[in-house]
């Protein structure tokens, strides 16, 4: 018995559309989400990169903080990219946004500097067979220090994290979503329930 | 691209990482300041970006003369009070401004016509800059030139300090329009299309096989109340930006905030009704028709 999911992206501001075709390129049903009620349809979600600040306050006036911190409670799984990744986290080293507090994380955002120093890499990834993943990092925010239920899928050569996992929480410091490779997406798929088929 | 650092396997400023902070700001309103003061505002009212000069384009309009690349100490003091990105304008073809602002580490350069031009001919090889660029258009032959040169991001031209929103629709339409028409197109049409506009064969065939254009493309110049955002939208922009529209409003936070909500829910004529509500006077606007010639902005840059 399998009933068929529904992935859900955040769509309050950022590069939500290329998740969305990203997902729709692996056979997903998917849905932009706004507004709280939309959460109540959809099996898995995705916080897209953006500017977390601006999220965050479409998000306070939209009445999704609690739904969203809700969201993974059941078990949903929910994947965050660059400014989902600082939204997931439990503490920020800025003193905003204010973080949803679900990953068990503390982030920094613009850890690496500004725009200049902005890059590209290759990244091996724990769960991704294959070739390594080409990483674009944008701002990319800083992974400082995790909690013990937090394992680490790839870390950078100094080390740094960019991706973790907290059960069904996923959260990546970059954008697998801008390079037409969507492994990352399908790994996040799997992450579905057992008898939950995308 | 020929500026391209390495360094422990990173490569910074490629292409893809200077088109891609773009793509981070799809969906977002990028807000004119003048001031550090405003450039917080800005942000707490949910600014994707900030815009730093020292004149919003209603007063460059006002006051005449020559407008130059701004102070890179105000600059800076901006850069200092927001966590997100900043961006700064300098006059068309003027690569040394461009240089100065790269050198403070400005997060995005608008090569603008709202600024006196500095080069009648040749606008800056954005190429050989590691900061990316942003630069206006008014149709797809032009948006193609810019980005052959380098601009990691296209806007509207729009004409910027009026309030009045014709010129960036027209702008938009007309982008949207030749896109359409170039889906069409066979190969031999794109050739002679692309004589005809002036632009690259290569952009062009991208643009072709995209459907859009190969970067992000925003909406400006004349943007004032949240119902000019969505329309702006709905023609096809990945998002807005709004210079004067905000600060010589009656009140900015307010307003900014509505412009924030109605380019998120743009679809939603019920939300942004309800942002609209009770946002008090909007900037005083001039009609674009009304512009005496030689006072278009738009006509600027070649």
């Amino acid at each position: 018995m399998t009933a068929t999911a529904t992935v859900g992206v955040l769509a309050l501001q950022g590069d939500f559309q290329e998740h969305c075709v990203a997902l729709r390129g692996l056979g997903a049903s998917v849905v932009e989400v706004r507004k709280a009620e939309e959460l109540d349809a959809i099996d898995a979600l995705i916080i897209p990169g953006g500017e977390s600040t601006s999220m965050a306050k479409l998000m306070d006036a939209y009445g999704m903080r609690a739904p969203l911190q809700a969201f993974p409670r059941g078990g949903r799984p929910l994947w965050g990219t660059c400014a989902g990744l600082i939204l997931m986290a439990s503490r920020l080293e800025e003193d905003r946004p204010e973080p949803l507090g679900l990953m068990d994380a503390t982030v920094r955002r613009n850890g690496f500097g500004r725009q200049i120093d902005s890059f590209e890499t290759e990244l091996a990834i724990t769960g991704i067979p294959g070739d390594p993943v080409h990483a674009v990092f944008i701002r990319a925010p800083v992974i400082v220090e995790t909690g013990p239920g937090v394992e680490t899928l790839a870390a950078l050569a100094d080390d740094t994290p960019v991706v973790v996992r907290q059960g069904n929480l996923l959260a990546s410091a970059f954008h697998p979503e801008l390079t037409g490779d969507a492994r990352m997406h399908r790994y996040f798929l799997e992450m579905l329930p057992v008898g939950v088929v995308p | 691209m020929s500026t391209n650092g390495t360094d422990n396997g990173k490569e910074t400023s490629t292409f893809l990482v200077k088109a891609g902070l773009a793509q981070m700001l799809k969906g977002g309103v990028i807000m004119d300041v003048v001031t550090d003061e405003q450039a917080k505002i800005a942000e707490d009212a949910g600014a994707c970006s900030v815009m730093a000069l020292e004149r919003v384009p209603a007063d460059i309009r006002a006051d005449g003369g020559v407008a130059r690349m701004s102070d890179p100490a105000m600059i800076e003091a901006i850069m200092r009070a927001v966590t997100i990105p900043v961006m700064a304008k300098v006059r068309i073809g003027h690569f040394i401004e461009a240089k100065i602002l790269e050198a403070i580490g400005i997060d995005y350069i608008d090569e603008s016509e709202v600024l006196t031009p500095a080069d009648e001919e040749h606008h800056v090889w954005k190429h050989d800059f590691k900061v990316p660029f942003v630069c206006g258009c008014r149709d797809l032959g032009e948006a193609l030139r810019r980005i052959g040169e380098g601009a990691a991001m296209i806007r509207t031209k729009g004409e910027a300090g009026t309030g009045d929103v014709v010129e960036a629709v027209r702008h938009m339409r007309t982008v949207m329009k030749q896109i359409r028409r170039v889906q069409l197109m066979g190969d031999d049409e794109l050739t002679a299309y692309a004589k005809e506009i002036g632009a690259s064969l290569d952009l062009l065939r991208e643009t072709k096989r995209l459907g859009r254009l190969p970067v992000v493309n925003f909406a400006a110049g004349g943007v004032a109340t949240p119902a000019d955002a969505a329309l702006m939208m709905h023609l096809g922009a990945d998002g807005v930006f709004v210079g004067s529209g905000i600060f010589k409003s009656g009140d900015p936070s307010e307003r900014g905030k509505a412009i924030v909500k109605a380019v998120t829910h743009y679809d939603d004529p019920e939300a942004i009704a309800e942002a609209s509500k009770g946002l008090g006077e909007p900037m005083v606007g001039i009609s674009a028709r009304s512009l005496a010639p030689g006072q278009e902005l738009a006509t600027r840059g070649w």
